[in-house]
């Protein structure tokens, strides 16, 4: 049943400072809402158990993305919008600009945040699994200050992750150097806008030897919609690196991808296709990197 | 009934005076903060060529162009328009004179039950604002938030074409 506006109350400090204080008053009673596409979401359908929000949309200090010779730093406001029409996102970081364009249409793209989309942490969400290979950092705020953790260890289940009650993110921060990688990022779903995928995969790699008798010198695999956290592959990685990419290699990592996951059968794909499909994209992924001339 | 009185004390306790730019005059209606703008917009305001399909942002028959940018209202909370300048579908023509969208809308057949083209004209809108010579690929991304289960699409991208077309050699 559609929620009553009546019983809700939203409220909006206009400020970051007077937003961390709330949520430092009433740790877990408040919760922030940016551009709604989740939240809103999850409200008309009478099923937003919090009753009180306080609005994070525009806040200043959310805003913008600032660089340095060593990193970009994302504001946990900044839309999809703002991702796609990056000049540094779109050059050194393919990856999230391809999954920001994939995330819904252009007026959720207008809306939707890099921040709110880690905290709803649906595990088929499109930016996160390039999050994971860029090894994104994020900035942490609260009361109590600030803390800068690694992404790549923050969602420790379903819907679940290591933010405190009283904390926001502030700020997604991502290093500048994969100049030299192959990004490879791909989703498979009904279509390309507004459905959310049955697969997607992010993924960077770069050789090092020369075009023949080349091996694999780094790789960095996530895969989202397959398990209940964006997974990163770590022991495929493992065993890829310092390989040639011969066919027993693309065979050996498509059958460990496989083992790795634990996707399942919902309204939008069944678990036997998606260990099928998942197996496919690393497999195309190893193979693009061996004709990419990608090296050290 | 007895408790009619208590739902009417419920009704007006968290309202909040809303202040904010529809189609170019300014208009203060009172709701509660969590209102979804495109009841604001069709039950306050009177405006109902916003329509809402999906509820979910999935549609795009509620879209709406707020400081510019395309956004569906149902789902943005009342209290984040204040301020803002909406336009709607309303907003679009000068008076008997239809925009060059909404009359190639008409020429090409873009509508026909009619439910998804206020949203279908404001995205396009919206992307000929940012782009004034879109491809059709540009077209289609525009638009890909937006579902119309009448024309099969090939009459609203015709229409879009032609719109922008007559605005370059406008």
């Amino acid at each position: 049943m559609r929620s009553d506006p009546a019983d809700y109350e939203l409220i909006a400090p206009g400020n970051l400072q007077a937003v961390v204080s709330l949520l430092a008053d009433e740790p877990g009673k408040w919760l922030p809402i940016a551009g709604g596409t989740d939240v809103m979401v999850q409200y008309a359908a009478g099923k937003l158990p919090a009753r009180k929000l306080v609005s994070i949309w525009n806040l200043p200090e959310l805003r913008g993305i600032e660089t340095s010779p060593e990193e970009i730093r994302i504001g946990a406001g900044c839309t999809y919008t703002e991702l796609r029409e990056h000049e540094i996102i779109a050059g050194e970081f393919p990856l999230l600009a391809s999954a920001a364009r994939w995330t819904g249409g252009i007026a959720n793209q207008n809306r939707g945040t890099l921040g709110g989309n880690i905290v709803n942490a649906s595990p088929a969400a499109d930016s996160l699994p390039a999050l994971l290979v860029y090894e994104a950092e994020l900035i942490l705020v609260s009361g109590r200050g600030e803390r800068r953790v690694p992404y790549l260890d923050f969602h420790t289940g379903y819907k679940k992750m290591k933010l405190a009650p009283d904390e926001l993110i502030r700020a997604i921060c991502l290093g500048r150097r994969f100049s030299s990688y192959l990004h490879y990022a791909r989703k498979v779903g009904a279509r390309e806008a507004q459905a959310l995928s049955k697969v997607c995969v992010a993924a960077l790699g770069r050789l090092r030897g020369g075009v023949t008798g080349s091996v694999i010198d780094d790789v960095r695999i996530a895969l989202g919609s397959v398990a209940p956290v964006p997974l990163r592959l770590t022991e495929v990685e493992r065993i890829a690196k310092g390989k040639p990419i011969e066919p027993e290699l693309v065979q050996l990592t498509r059958k460990m991808t496989t083992a790795a996951i634990q996707p399942i059968d919902d309204i939008r794909s069944t678990a036997r296709y998606r260990a099928a499909v998942a197996g496919n994209l690393v497999a195309e992924f190893l193979q693009q990197l061996r004709g990419s001339g990608k090296t050290v | 009934m007895s408790h009619s009185s208590n739902d009417r004390v419920k009704d007006n306790r968290g309202k909040c005076d809303l202040a904010l730019t529809v189609n170019g005059k300014p208009k203060t209606v009172r709701v509660f903060p969590m209102e979804r703008l495109l009841d604001v917009l069709r039950q306050e305001l009177g405006l109902t060529g916003a329509k809402e399909g999906c509820g979910e942002g999935e549609c795009g028959s509620c879209s709406v162009l707020m400081n510019g940018e395309l956004v569906n209202s149902c789902l943005i909370p009342a209290l984040q328009a204040a301020g803002t300048n909406l336009t709607t579908i309303e907003g679009l023509a000068d008076g008997p004179q239809l925009s060059a969208l909404q009359a190639a809308f008409l020429e090409c057949g873009g509508a026909q039950c009619g439910i998804c083209t206020p949203g279908m004209i404001l995205a396009a809108c919206h992307l000929l604002n940012k782009k004034p010579e879109p491809t059709l690929e540009d077209i289609r991304e525009g638009l890909s938030g937006n579902l119309c289960r009448c024309t099969g699409y090939m009459q609203i991208f015709e229409a879009v074409v032609q719109a922008a077309r007559r605005r370059a050699s406008a």
